[in-house]
């Protein structure tokens, strides 16, 4: 049994029953609904910008982009512009590429042996399925977190209707007396969202070197991402929830004058502090890439380094062995060889 | 090598975006939406289910409804305290809007305020508002 | 030294990580995978901390007493001064996306050389010591003690990386493994545990100009003893000018090229391109004796010595009133030169902006380094027609390129070495495109790990490269592997004949030697390596 991801799903369970125990039997209502969650905004925007200051104060002593492909040199030789970018705005196109279609890990390949007539191949075939679910994922994730804007804003903008509307694209829907799926509208982001994650968890599991690598570090965002999303759509499609109440709750939470609805479950407690411990743990672990991927120095710098002088802020003189200690050493020798020295023989 | 004012930039946009329902409604009034419950459905005291359950499960029920009209032919909802009721949105007086006779004061309150676009009118008249 | 597998039993190769995790998996330090302990005279000549005797095999390393301290306090320092090292440290995810892009992993299936294993070797401890997720959860959160037995982890797989920065093309967030191996052993030299065949040339280049230790003389004489070797196969004598003042571009290349095959072949191509320059256009070229080293063990050792071997270069180019530096075919040398050395030693505003004066070619690319490859020079010259070339004597070759990693992923040198190929050849192909350009694969042993008690490690790290050549080799019938790296050419002829025998290795300048028609040249009948030219089998013995 794998004590990292057992952990981290415990630390899941646990998390929901805090809520769930806190406001069904405590009635800590205001804690789950106004306290932590600002307390959490709150980390979470000063612990981001400490964490990317802290990046920020360490210069970048060298220019040590990673080049991906052919340099600018000769006129007459066809350059990467985007993978080895010389220019500021090509550096910009491929920073963007990197950060919103992944390109570096759309590069992927899978390693395998093939044993032929003559021996052992080794190929490596294009592997597309991380670099699709990792998209699938982020841009659900995206997607869910700006539909959640209606519970934000008043009137609820246009471009959340339209997102809106794209999101339940496709109407799925079945429905008996007992139970019905589909109304309130699916959106299909949600179920992208659980899919993908669950494919991010099932890969680390699955896969002995990913498993092998994986932290309880890896496994609990996973898992806590996963809860989020399962307790969003239980209560959007089969439990349901007073979603009037919920918006009055959060409509007061931003306009910084909280109010407590009565008529909201405790399943939507357990929603929100889950995405609470999200806000807090996030600037505190490796979900950060997030600001780092940013700060990437072997993607970040432009790579015409022969042609433009890059400043280390504490570069420092050091000891060398000068031509003339060299020479010293040497002269004599050299004179014998015929070689052209400095200082003639005293 | 000055990239700070660059990542001050960045930080700032990414709070800016963080924060920016509360900078953005900041002391603005909280506005709940208030249906208006006509006279008629205010002296009935009851819909075809508990308000709590009319409240997260109408559009199960019609859907439900439509379906039991349209395949089964069924039109006669019988509800939990004996009363009967026409399984219509918006024909006659045993409907829904028989009683609940403004779709602008009832049901456009919430589901503007949360966003809901409910297809019902794509097929069905909307009563026409008293003025 | 340790005995080497049968290539049959190596290929055999299990890439299944045991059930039991990797922080309870202790290192085993194997024979055959790693190098001997640096010299201690080495270290002393350098000055560098902690100089003694130590073998790796022994349970006492001969530390001092304040290790930890001094471990934590150099990560502490270069925490604050690379961004890259703290950036790496926080950001990765371990999406495993790096693993199988490694040669070691590739080539031994140990799962600590997966790239994203290697990083988490230090980032274990950076983690116990720099954050709070580590402090309070410890290994929960993946952070480790700093202990002996992870030192020594250290050292065994920071010497398991040839810094050849593939992983760094596949990760999503440019994470760049040579920066976490750069780092690694930095820290593992403040204790004095660097290996022999990385101090020892960096001394010998301290001191004598070289890594190879050749003093001035020896240097000449060598160079002499391919003059008449030249003389023999074309009747004349090249001339070649050593520390000459006010000649026109100063010529620095690796000084492997000066004393092992088949790098001397690749010497000699330089200076036949020189005389043929000299001849049709004057130009004057000058060979070093001082700056007689273009690659840089010192970058496989510190920044700080990297910056002391390297600024060999630029205080000779002043001293000899040169105009610009034209440097060798090499392949760590170029990375230093291309991201490092401007920085470093630079700004070089006494030498002018490079260019050919024979076709005119300003190289605005090295407008500030003021060095350029000798791939673009050819180039340059060949697209200008200013050499005469006979591609035919290559005809019993079939030519494939291997693209060395630090050109190819620091600095993007890839269409010029081929573009040279196709004129000085006529039979070239490309191995398959995902070893090759950006993808390319090291050789095995790069970054100072081309020593000779290690060959097991070099042949399983060699093993992605070599299989690619077999393909070609079976499928085109490829014969010879051109590469323009020193240490690709002392290396790749061991794993070509433990892999893939019956392909040999050459540099870039032996092929456009073998091409090159020099002015009064008596009609040749061998190519370099005096073996017969095509056409030329049955006539040499009349």
């Amino acid at each position: 049994m794998n004590v990292h991801y057992l952990f981290s799903l415990i630390a899941v369970v646990a998390l929901c029953l805090i809520a769930f125990v806190g406001v069904e039997w405590l009635g800590l209502q205001a804690l789950f609904g106004v306290v932590l969650p600002y307390a959490a905004v709150l980390t979470f925007v000063v612990a981001f910008w400490y964490r990317v200051w802290s990046w920020a104060r360490s210069p970048v002593p060298f220019r040590i982009p990673t080049t991906c492909g052919q340099q600018k040199s000769l006129p007459w030789i066809n350059a990467a512009k985007i993978d080895n970018p010389t220019t500021t705005g090509a550096v910009i196109v491929r920073m963007l590429l990197e950060i919103f279609c992944f390109r570096s890990l759309f590069r992927n390949t899978h390693m395998s042996f093939h044993e032929t007539g003559t021996g052992v191949r080794i190929t490596y075939r294009w592997e597309i399925w991380l670099w699709v679910f990792a998209m699938a994922f982020h841009y659900s994730f995206l997607v869910v977190l700006l539909r959640h804007m209606r519970f934000f804003f008043e009137p609820v903008p246009m471009v959340i209707q339209l997102l809106e509307n794209l999101d339940s694209f496709f109407r799925i829907e079945w429905m008996s007396s007992v139970v019905g799926i589909g109304l309130p509208g699916v959106f299909v982001s949600g179920l992208v969202l659980l899919a993908a994650v669950t494919f991010l968890f099932l890969r680390r599991l699955l896969s002995p070197k990913i498993r092998y690598i994986s932290l309880a570090a890896d496994y609990f965002p996973l898992f806590l991402i996963m809860a989020i999303a399962l307790t969003g759509i239980m209560m959007r499609y089969f439990l349901k929830t007073d979603i009037v109440g919920v918006k009055s709750l959060v409509w007061g939470l931003v306009t910084l004058q909280p109010a407590l609805p009565e008529t909201v479950g405790s399943l939507f407690y357990v929603h929100l502090f889950l995405v609470t411990v999200l806000l807090v743990y996030f600037p505190f672990s490796k979900l950060m890439h997030m600001g780092g991927v940013f700060l990437s120095p072997t993607r970040n710098l432009t790579t015409d380094t022969r042609a433009r002088r890059h400043v280390n802020p504490w570069n420092y003189p050091v000891k060398v062995h000068t031509y003339e200690e060299y020479e010293d050493d040497f002269r004599e020798k050299m004179i014998d060889a015929g070689l052209p020295v400095e200082k003639e023989q005293e | 090598m000055n990239d700070k004012k660059w990542i001050i930039a960045g930080l700032l946009l990414f709070t800016v975006v963080v924060l920016s329902p509360v900078l953005w409604n900041a002391f603005k009034t909280p506005t709940p939406p208030e249906p208006v419950l006509s006279a008629k459905a205010k002296a009935a005291g009851y819909c075809v289910l508990a308000k709590d359950q009319m409240k997260a499960g109408h559009m199960q029920i019609l859907d439900v409804w439509r379906d039991a009209v349209v395949r089964q032919g069924e039109r006669v909802y019988k509800s939990t305290n004996g009363k009967e009721f026409n399984m219509s949105l918006s024909s006659g007086e045993n409907s829904c809007i028989g009683c609940h006779t403004s779709k602008v004061e009832f049901c456009d309150k919430c589901h503007n305020y949360t966003s809901v676009r409910p297809y019902c009118w794509d097929c069905h008249n909307a009563p026409k508002e008293a003025m | 030294m340790a005995d080497l597998p049968k290539a049959a039993e190596l290929i055999k190769i299990d890439h299944k990580p045991k059930a039991k995790g990797w922080m309870e998996t202790p290192v085993n330090i194997r024979p055959g995978m790693y190098c001997y302990a640096a010299n201690p005279k080495s270290l002393d000549y350098m000055g560098f901390p902690n100089v003694r005797e130590w073998n790796p095999l022994d349970q006492d390393w001969k530390l001092p007493n304040n290790w930890k301290e001094i471990l934590f306090e150099g990560i502490r320092e270069r925490l604050g001064r690379f961004r890259s090292f703290k950036i790496f440290m926080d950001i990765c995810v371990r999406c495993g996306a790096c693993a199988d892009k490694c040669h070691f992993f590739i080539g031994t299936g140990d799962p600590k050389n997966m790239p994203v294993l290697r990083a988490e070797l230090l980032r274990s401890v950076y983690r116990n010591d720099f954050t709070m997720a580590g402090k309070i959860l410890g290994k929960i959160a993946g952070a480790r003690p700093m202990t002996l037995d992870v030192l020594k982890e250290w050292w065994y797989y920071f010497f398991q990386c040839t810094e050849c920065r593939r992983c760094s093309v596949f990760c999503p967030y440019g994470i760049d493994t040579a920066e976490i191996t750069i780092m690694g052993r930095e820290l593992l030299n403040l204790l004095g545990l660097n290996i022999d065949w990385i101090a020892t040339p960096v001394a010998n280049c301290f001191r004598m100009g070289n890594h190879l230790g050749i003093q001035p003389h020896a240097f000449k004489d060598m160079l002499d003893f391919f003059e008449d070797d030249i003389e023999e196969l074309t009747g004349l004598r090249m001339g070649v000018q050593y520390n000459k003042k006010g000649a026109d571009i100063l010529f620095i290349t690796p000084s492997g090229d000066v004393f092992a095959d088949p790098g001397t072949y690749t010497c000699m191509g330089y200076m036949m391109l020189f005389y043929y320059l000299k001849q049709e256009y004057g130009l004057d070229v000058t060979w070093s004796t001082y700056a007689s080293e273009g690659g840089n063990f010192g970058f496989f050792t510190s920044h700080e010595t990297m910056k002391r071997l390297n600024a060999k270069m630029y205080a000779e180019a002043k001293r000899l009133g040169v105009k610009w530096i034209l440097g060798g075919e090499c392949g760590h040398m170029w990375r230093v030169i291309t991201q490092y050395m401007d920085t470093m030693n630079g700004p070089a505003d006494f030498l002018e902006v490079p260019k050919n004066p024979i076709t005119g070619t300003v190289f605005e690319n090295a407008r500030s380094t003021k060095m350029v490859h000798i791939s673009e020079f050819t180039a340059d010259l060949i697209r200008h027609k200013k050499l005469r070339l006979d591609p035919s004597r290559n005809d019993n070759l079939k030519v494939t390129f291997h693209d060395s990693c630090n050109p190819s992923r620091g600095m993007g040198l890839l269409d010029e070495p081929r573009y040279v190929i196709q004129n000085v050849c006529n039979n070239f192909c490309d191995m398959p495109p995902n070893t090759i350009r950006e993808n390319t694969f090291c050789c095995g042993s790069g970054s100072g790990l081309n020593a000779g008690e290690n060959m097991e490690q070099r042949m399983a790290g060699g093993l992605p490269r070599a299989n690619a050549v077999k393909y070609v080799q079976e499928k085109h019938g490829v014969n010879m592997l051109a590469t323009i790296c020193a240490v690709d050419r002392a290396a790749l002829p061991d794993l070509m004949k433990y892999w893939v025998p019956g392909v040999a290795v050459t540099g870039l300048h032996e092929l456009v030697a073998n091409a090159l028609i020099l002015p009064g040249e008596k009609e040749r009948e061998t190519d370099l390596r005096q073996e017969p030219l095509p056409g030329m089998e049955d006539g040499t013995d009349e």
